[in-house]
């Protein structure tokens, strides 16, 4: 060899920079009626690509809504997209070119805590209000930005909660004694399988594994492993869609049937999770889930026949990150009426106080941007090769299969 | 059977994978020289294209490689012309560049077409598997395994018992002095890429059924494809096929014994081990010498 690789892969390596100008006149409101540009960084690319294309549906579907209204406070609404591939610098570079340059009128925020972290302080910096879907992790409001609120019925830590209060509620004949857990070292995973962990240990639930894992695995087959010999009567897993289906396969193919499983995201993805693992492999799996087509929440019946309406499909295929998007703007909205404003801190000053009714139900924020008072997230279970809600019993369509069936 | 037991026959039934996709790049290497950073995307490629068959026609996913290997020898073929056959100076730089624009260009048109959405082939020997010592043994590993075998033998068939391999084992030693004793160089350069691409049409199909994947898996997969041709030695076959077995034996053992956080490290470790006392890799200098 001529050359060392090390030069080679050197002279591959390509930096990237980006700068751009500071603006101190953004959050000011265009002219009354004028029409309006909605600015978002969404990943197209990457290990977040198949939630950012959700997330672009439910915002088109708002927007398209909100303007056959007349528009938001009667300002005609363009939603403009930019590609962050999943990469939390890109992101910060897409907000400061969406702030900037494009000079947006409002920014509405990113896939995944991972993301909205760095893109918040963008935003904040520059006063805009920061209404986001996907960022609820506790580092999104350990920042303690005033500008940020998170648009889900729960803050994320929180998402298990219903479930180790099931598991809890549980005859002590039936109730689990061992719980083993796996999770990605993620800002959006961790913290929910962190909290189940202290609520079932605090409730006698010992803990039989508990494994981190870096967000980059591309290979679970190990971690599975472990949780299979740890054969704990329940799995916890804080996964994204990939990992969550590689969990189960390797469950399956090794004949290891706890008698529950949840997975923090992957079996909320309708027809794709199920695609992808098998239909009648998906019986007694659950997922944490804040909404549900079925839901008689604000908006919610209109949301869901529009959209099968828009993009196809059925109504159980429609990915929950759809409609947390949705809710964004139908937040927005109503901020932007109870200010009589689209100015950014206006906008911000409303958002802070008073109730907002989403397709997933009311929600408030306190000073920091976590939703207060909400209707706290469900329980899922897919049940006859469709996920429906299980638990608490107010919303259950469907009594919980406990144990899970075996696999078949 | 023991956890560490089961991790390292999960190693090595992975590192069957690893390889298959490893042989081609390596395989480029030796004859050409270049560093085939697009050969990710191609294994991705060859994912979608059996993933199509497989949408389409119902193909099992293995039975589609009669389609997509002879499809993807053809498609190297021509993209050794029309890309890497230009480069007539400082070849090993400018084809890490060449590759690279190829690798995008393969992932744009994938997402424009399957979009980025995460796909996985399904088959039936993806779940099914049979027990040794209480272990479950997944078929599509083992079939991997087997297929892997049966193309790097065949590539050692190729090489070393016909007049082609003949050529390409002289391209390989020597560039120069193989145009000079007549060997039609650059015609071996494109069957060689082909052969290359058509393995990795091979590799994508196990990488499928096993993973899920999209358009942009390619950028984690080349790394440790690099990697494992870095530790065999550039231009080995035998060299990345031991590579792989070592890289995943030793992340799969790591991840269960200490923790996934160290998966990588440990196996990093050993590479940097084995390069400081052989800076050529493995099995490097001893095949290219035995040549």
């Amino acid at each position: 060899m001529r050359k060392p690789v090390s030069m080679i892969v050197a002279g591959f390596a390509l930096g990237l920079s980006a700068c751009g100008n500071s603006s101190n006149n953004a959050s000011g409101s265009p002219a009354a009626a004028a029409p309006i540009t909605i600015g978002v960084s969404v990943s197209l690319s990457g290990d977040f690509s198949g939630d950012g294309k959700a997330l672009v549906q439910g915002y088109d579907l708002w927007a398209k809504d909100v303007n056959a209204k007349g528009g938001l406070l009667g300002h005609q609404v363009t939603m403009k997209y930019v590609d962050d591939a999943s990469s939390t610098s890109q992101v910060v570079t897409n907000y400061q070119n969406l702030i900037t340059q494009d000079r947006v009128a409002l920014v509405f925020g990113p896939f995944s805590s991972l993301l909205t972290i760095p893109a918040s302080v963008v935003t904040d910096r520059n006063g805009y209000a920061f209404p986001e879907p996907a960022g609820g992790g506790p580092a999104v409001f350990a920042k303690g930005l005033h500008s940020i609120f998170f648009v889900q019925p729960a803050a994320v830590e929180d998402n298990l909660v219903s479930y180790t209060k099931f598991l809890l509620s549980l005859p002590s004949n039936q109730r689990p004694k061992t719980a083993a857990y796996a999770t990605q070292d993620d800002p959006f995973t961790q913290p929910q399988v962190d909290k189940a962990k202290s609520l079932l240990e605090a409730g006698g639930v010992t803990t039989a594994s508990y494994k981190v894992y870096p967000a980059e695995t591309t290979d679970w087959s190990p971690l599975a492993l472990q949780v299979i010999h740890a054969n704990a009567d329940v799995v916890i897993l804080g996964t994204q869609e990939p990992d969550a289906v590689a969990f189960a396969k390797v469950f399956q193919q090794q004949h290891y049937n706890p008698k529950s499983m949840i997975e923090t995201t992957g079996p909320d993805q309708g027809k794709d999770f199920a695609d992808k693992v098998g239909a009648k492999n998906t019986e007694g799996i659950m997922v944490p889930a804040g909404w549900t087509p079925a839901a008689k929440a604000y908006g919610n019946d209109k949301f869901t026949i529009e959209f099968v309406a828009k993009y196809g499909g059925a109504s159980g295929d429609i990915s929950a990150d759809a409609a947390e998007a949705y809710s964004v703007g139908q937040v927005v909205d109503q901020a932007a009426q109870k200010a009589n404003s689209i100015d950014n801190k206006k906008l911000i000053d409303a958002l802070h106080s008073g109730t907002y009714q989403t397709i997933q139900g009311p929600m408030s924020f306190d000073s920091v941007g976590r939703p207060q008072g909400g209707v706290g997230v469900y329980i899922e279970q897919w049940q006859g090769a469709q996920a429906i809600f299980v638990y608490p019993s107010s919303v259950a369509a469907a009594k919980p299969e406990y144990p899970k069936p075996n696999w078949p | 059977m023991t956890l560490v037991l089961e991790a390292a026959v999960l190693g090595i039934l992975t590192g069957g994978v690893y390889a298959l996709m490893a042989s081609g790049l390596t395989l480029i290497f030796g004859v050409m020289r270049i560093i085939n950073v697009g050969h990710g995307a191609l294994v991705i490629l060859g994912a979608y294209l059996s993933f199509a068959l497989f949408r389409t026609l119902h193909m099992d996913p293995f039975l589609s490689l009669v389609v997509t290997m002879p499809v993807m020898f053809a498609l190297g073929v021509l993209l050794q012309l029309v890309f890497i056959r230009p480069l007539k100076t400082d070849r090993e730089a400018l084809s890490v560049l060449v590759t690279y624009a190829l690798a995008l260009g393969i992932e744009g048109v994938l997402g424009y077409i399957f979009t980025t959405n995460y796909q996985q082939l399904r088959a039936w020997y993806e779940t099914a598997s049979f027990e040794i010592f209480g272990f479950h043994i997944t078929y599509v590993y083992v079939f991997g395994f087997v297929l892997c075998l049966a193309i790097l033998g065949a590539l050692f068939l190729v090489l070393y018992r016909t007049s082609f391999g003949g050529a390409v084992r002289a391209t390989m030693l020597n560039r120069t002095a193989a145009q000079l004793v007549g060997v039609d160089v650059d015609r071996v350069s494109a069957l060689a890429f082909g052969l290359g691409v058509a393995t990795a049409a091979a590799g994508g199909v196990v990488f499928g059924i096993t993973n899920s994947f999209n358009p942009n898996s390619h950028y984690d997969l080349i790394s440790r494809l690099l990697t494992i041709i870095v530790l065999g030695g550039l231009g080995s076959l035998r060299g990345a096929i031991i590579a792989a077995l070592i890289m995943l034996v030793t992340e799969d053992i790591t991840a269960v014994v200490i923790s996934p956080v160290w998966a990588n490290f440990v196996f990093f470790i050993i590479l940097i081990a084995v390069l400081i006392i052989r800076p050529q890799g493995l099995y490097g200098v001893r095949v290219r010498d035995r040549i």
